[in-house]
């Protein structure tokens, strides 16, 4: 069940994608994502495919994975393109039944709409396969620095973040582990009408709330005892290095803003 | 030997009305460089007894004196310094999303320059013998392999004692044997103190002195030797025997004199072989 899921993976890899600050990887996807909205024609849009594709192959990673990537949101791509298909109008009819009209301008604008529904899934695809979990969390703390100064608790969350990466196969072991006892005591998961599957949960989820409370307790023990007192007057063991290449991507993308800049209308 | 954790009549009850404290006027003192062992059947206030060591419990009355000062407000963070705990889950302590970032933990917590933190974290893992997978996250670990991190975390932090609070009981005969191997070598290597609260009769036999707890109180206090001829009584404190002593036990069954004193497992097998011989 939890292997078919592709977001938040991470493959391991090599490739100069890999290898990047993941400030530069999360902030450039960000900004990538941004300026995906000034596309507005084929020129443009072809453009920032192109570059999407050939960040993918830097990365070395196999097309396959973006591709599934895609799969969980494909009925929303295709509620939203049919929507704008049917429902724009303007241009030449070509087809018209009811309030269903298809026409030129919707034609268009559901291509671009779902070519911009790929693009952002791919690039954001791309980010977490080529970094880990914890580079990222290391990556949002980073950014999120300067916000210290309106007294946002970034080290809290920062560590909240970590502490929840870490357990995360932890806690699928144990959820893995609860299924199987209460399967083994004659619980049927996933049979049943829906309110039977939702009522086969609570005894799943119950007994994973109260050893994730003791979890915590136990946790917060060991932290203690090993000297934690908040987040003033630490040192990091991990940091991050801002590399020439990171500088290059930048550089990169602000030709990608000018040449898309001269391409749209 | 100078003392370097003395607790003095030291109660402690989780709620303020409950009629049995889980520590009942505790009174040990235990020497710089001694391996002690704390048993008792569960319940029996060993726990509680090593969380109020480093201040994660404060005691409703008596004094905690660790290095000579007195537990309070004001130096609880140099006394935990001073005391590392290992505690039992090996899954619920591990802080760091790899081995090496939850070593790291601790000196982080004590603002330690980071070229030094790189140095020590080396150190440990090779203390442990952990240094293939310094990389790796805790989900590719066994219980063993965590527990040892665990000790690493600590040792890098440099302590005088060494806590270790049921830190083998949820492991297999194996991982069980590597803490308890590692644990020794780190203490001799660097001349800690060792607490160990156990159910583990091997662990304890390890130990320059066992002390055993009883309802919140201590009931005795003696060598592992002294401890462990007290035979069956052992099993009702709701602990295991030696293997020796069982194997006492059911020759005795059988209708064989057998020594009343304590023998190790190769006190045993001389007493046996010298026994056979004199038939």
């Amino acid at each position: 069940m939890m292997n078919k899921l592709i977001f938040g993976r991470y493959i391991p890899g090599d490739s100069i994608i890999h290898r990047l600050d993941p400030r530069t990887k999360l902030l450039m996807s960000f900004y990538f994502i941004g300026i995906i909205f000034l596309a507005n024609n084929w020129q443009s849009y072809l453009f920032l495919a192109v570059f999407t594709f050939i960040a993918i192959l830097l990365s070395k990673i196999n097309l396959g994975f973006f591709l599934r990537g895609v799969r969980p949101l494909l009925w929303l791509i295709i509620f939203t393109v049919a929507l704008q298909m049917f429902f724009t109008s303007g241009g030449e009819v070509y087809w018209q039944w009811g309030i269903f009209r298809l026409t030129e301008f919707g034609v268009i604008n559901g291509i671009f709409i779902f070519c911009r529904f790929v693009l952002i899934i791919f690039i954001s695809t791309l980010l977490t396969l080529s970094t880990p979990p914890l580079a990222l969390s290391d990556a949002i703390e980073a950014i999120l620095r300067p916000l210290k100064v309106i007294k946002f608790p970034v080290h809290e969350i920062s560590l909240m973040l970590s502490i929840a990466l870490r357990f995360v196969p932890t806690l699928m072991d144990e959820t893995e582990k609860i299924m199987n006892a209460q399967r083994a005591r004659g619980v049927d998961f996933g049979e049943g009408s829906i309110v039977q599957k939702m009522k086969a949960i609570v005894p799943l989820l119950i007994p994973l709330f109260v050893s994730s409370f003791n979890r915590a307790e136990d946790l917060a023990t060991a932290m203690e005892a090993r000297g934690y007192q908040g987040g003033d007057g630490r040192t990091k063991y991990r940091i991050l290095h801002w590399q020439v290449k990171d500088t290059l991507t930048v550089i990169v993308f602000v030709f990608v803003t000018i040449g898309l800049v001269w391409l749209k209308n | 030997m100078e003392p370097i954790v003395e607790l003095k009549d030291l109660t402690f009850r989780y709620q303020p009305d409950d009629e049995k404290p889980a520590l009942d006027q505790v009174s040990l003192t235990i020497n710089e460089g001694e391996w002690v062992a704390i048993i008792g059947h569960n319940g029996s206030g060993k726990s509680t007894l090593a969380k109020t060591i480093n201040g994660l419990l404060l005691p409703e009355n008596g004094e905690v004196r660790v290095k000579g000062q007195t537990l309070a407000e004001e130096n609880i963070w140099a006394i935990r310094r001073a005391v590392g705990m290992v505690f039992q889950n090996p899954d619920n302590q591990f802080v760091g999303a790899t081995v090496e970032d939850d070593i790291a933990f601790g000196m982080e917590n004590q603002g330690i320059p980071r070229e030094d933190m790189v140095t020590r974290v080396q150190e440990a893992l090779e203390q442990v013998r952990m240094t293939p997978f310094a990389t790796k996250e805790p989900a590719r670990l066994s219980g063993g392999q965590k527990q040892r991190v665990a000790i690493a975390g600590v040792v890098a932090l440099r302590p005088d004692v060494i806590i270790l609070d049921e830190a083998t009981s949820m492991l297999d005969p194996e991982g069980r044997f590597e803490v308890i191997e590692a644990v020794k070598k780190i203490k001799e290597k660097n001349q800690l103190t060792v607490i160990s609260i156990t159910h583990d009769i091997d662990e304890a036999a390890n130990a320059n002195r066992v002390l055993v707890m009883k309802q919140g109180r201590l009931f005795k206090e003696g060598t592992p030797e002294e401890i462990f001829s007290a035979g069956p009584e052992l099993i009702e404190l709701g602990l295991d025997l030696p293997f020796p002593e069982k194997l006492k036990l059911a020759l005795k069954a059988q209708g064989l004199e057998v020594p009343s004193q304590y023998l190790t497992e190769e006190g045993m097998v001389e007493w046996l072989w010298t026994s056979v011989l004199n038939k």
